[in-house]
């Protein structure tokens, strides 16, 4: 693998932008591997690369079905924030949101992190109670979060309309360190990575079946490409999840529900940070290429089928519209669905299963993309010590027996 | 948006309902009797069947009713809706 840099960028491009190479391989799959990650978003890829990078695993392949980062990591928002209520989730998205300030120079490749600020508005005295509790919480717990008035939101994103509303804006809470990421670069610049450390990523390549031996342990999965051996194997399927998981006999407390999004016809940059309101149901940000970026909610029911209902997006662009009268007259461009799993208290599972030798990562709902840097660390850790880090150790799949919910549900039960 | 084929009212759009989850989980008649694994089972796993899913649906903004249907969670497609308390009909029988 050739690094990336100025130079390289430069003078390849003085040459017509020819003569690149292909950023990863695509090879065979091999019989047996010492660990498998099911699922190639940014959560499976980042976990291939950490257990190379840090625990010595490079005999390691990622299966995915279809192509790398076309799940919900190639179809979200891009939000990236930690201002979570609960002392379990702020050390978790803040260990993601510390890690992305770098990733760009760890993988060699840009991510485009652009911690540009995430305000989330207030529109109701309840909503106001709760960005506050929110607010000291997060200090309590190192993370940043301030208390704006509708005039301070106004000046930090001046397109915003604080004037006489359906639900006027009484305030916001501001992460200043939160903000945007591009979604492919990060499944493509770990892949890149990975597989400049051995990692084999397997495209076009469907987990069909697990295997187990008489003792119950996991051993490996049936495929589309075959046969595969391993005695570690992470899955991390995002709204497929439930389907993976009972092919080895395991039930989860998950269901999967379309959320979707959408984009404009780009225009010059107008919009300076990412703006959320739970209560009205959207949220936007500008992309460099000038699309604003528009996110739903979910719809009502369970799906795989990647699109939903068209009176769920029409009513974000309604709140959109009142929000931002300037962009009444923008045309949408595309909009599309995803598939996200969502647990009953909103917050990942992260950790081992009843079933030796078979580890999940999901639950991620509809604001994992934010959490991709953190979740992969300690998702390899998991696999590759067979025990947790300490920072998803909360996370367990036993926690819903135990009664140890770790309930952001009622901090936050629309899509971030 | 869905159409949705309430079993009183007949053929309405979907926003007149609302969506009451995966059907024909019982509560248990003898809670005291119940475990932890019995709770989270009752309480939390579900199917989440990639497929024919028996569900529960509510006519909010018409006849008020709950009532049943089976729908294919890959097509959004409506097999069949039913009464609640009508056992789930078999999908292969099932006429839209
Ligand atoms: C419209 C939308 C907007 C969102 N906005 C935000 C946001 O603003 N901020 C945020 O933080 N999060 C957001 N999210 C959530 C976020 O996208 C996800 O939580 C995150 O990307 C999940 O990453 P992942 O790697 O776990 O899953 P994915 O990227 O979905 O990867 C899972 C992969 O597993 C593969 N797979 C499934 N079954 C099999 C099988 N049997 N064999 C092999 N491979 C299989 C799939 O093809 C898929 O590629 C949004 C999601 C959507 C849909
Ligand atoms: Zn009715």
């Amino acid at each position: 693998m050739t690094p990336f840099s100025g130079l390289s960028l430069f003078l390849k491009g003085l040459g017509g932008q020819k003569g690149w190479q292909r950023q990863w391989r695509s090879p065979e799959p091999k019989p047996a591997y010492d660990a498998i990650i099911v699922g190639g978003g940014g959560h499976g890829l980042g976990a291939a690369y950490y257990l190379a990078a840090e625990h010595g695993l490079t005999n390691v392949a990622v299966l995915e079905k279809g192509w790398i980062g076309g799940g919900n990591t190639g179809r979200n928002t891009t939000v990236i924030r930690s201002n979570y209520l609960f002392d379990e989730s702020a050390a978790l998205y803040d260990h993601a949101l510390k890690m992305w300030s770098d990733l760009a120079q760890v993988l060699n490749y840009n991510v485009m992190f652009s911690p540009r600020g995430v305000m989330m508005l207030a529109h109701t005295v309840h909503d106001m109670q709760v960005a506050k509790r929110h607010i000291h919480a997060n200090r309590a717990n190192g993370v940043d979060n301030e208390w704006l008035t509708p005039e301070e939101a106004k000046a930090f994103c001046p397109p915003l309309n604080i004037g006489a509303l359906r639900y006027p804006i009484l305030g916001a809470a501001l992460q200043r360190r939160g903000g945007t990421a591009r979604h492919d670069a990060v499944a493509w610049g770990y892949a890149r990575a990975a597989d400049a450390l051995g990692v084999d990523i397997l495209e076009n390549c469907e987990v069909t079946g697990i295997l187990r031996d008489a003792g119950g342990r996991a051993q490996g999965v049936i495929t589309t490409r075959g046969t595969i051996r391993s005695p570690r194997i992470g899955v991390a399927a995002a709204g497929h999840s439930s389907v993976v998981m009972k092919m080895a006999g395991v039930e989860l407390p998950l269901e999967s529900f379309p959320l979707q999004a959408l984009v404009s016809e780009p225009v010059k940059p107008v919009f300076p940070c990412v703006v959320m309101s739970n209560t009205i149901h959207a949220y936007i940000s500008q992309s460099d290429k000038g699309e604003l970026v528009i996110g739903a909610g979910t719809d009502a029911y369970t799906s795989y089928t990647q699109r939903g209902g068209l009176h769920i997006t029409s009513h974000a662009l309604e709140a959109i519209c009142e929000l931002f009268p300037m962009f009444r007259r923008l045309k949408m461009l595309r909009s599309w669905g995803g598939i996200v799993d969502v647990t009953p208290d909103r917050s990942p599972i992260i950790g081992k299963t009843p079933v030796p030798g078979l580890y999940l990562n999901c639950g991620w709902g509809t604001g994992g993309f934010k959490a991709t840097p953190g979740s992969a660390h300690v998702f390899a850790w998991t696999i590759a010590r067979d025990e947790p880090h300490p920072i998803n150790a909360p996370f367990t799949l036993e926690r819903f027996t135990e009664g140890n919910l770790i309930d952001e549900a009622a901090a936050a039960a629309v899509a971030h | 948006m869905l159409l949705i084929n309430c079993p009183y009212c007949g053929e309405r759009p979907e926003p007149e309902f609302v969506y009451g989850g995966e059907a024909h989980i019982a509560r248990p008649k003898d809670p005291d009797s119940q475990g932890p694994q019995d709770w989270v089972r009752y309480l939390y796993r579900r199917d989440n069947t990639r497929g024919v899913h028996a569900e529960r649906w509510r006519h909010t903004h018409g006849c008020g009713r709950f009532f049943n249907a089976l729908r294919d969670t890959t097509t959004d497609h409506f097999l069949v809706t039913y009464k609640t308390g009508e056992p789930r009909p078999d999908p292969a029988k099932a006429t839209p």
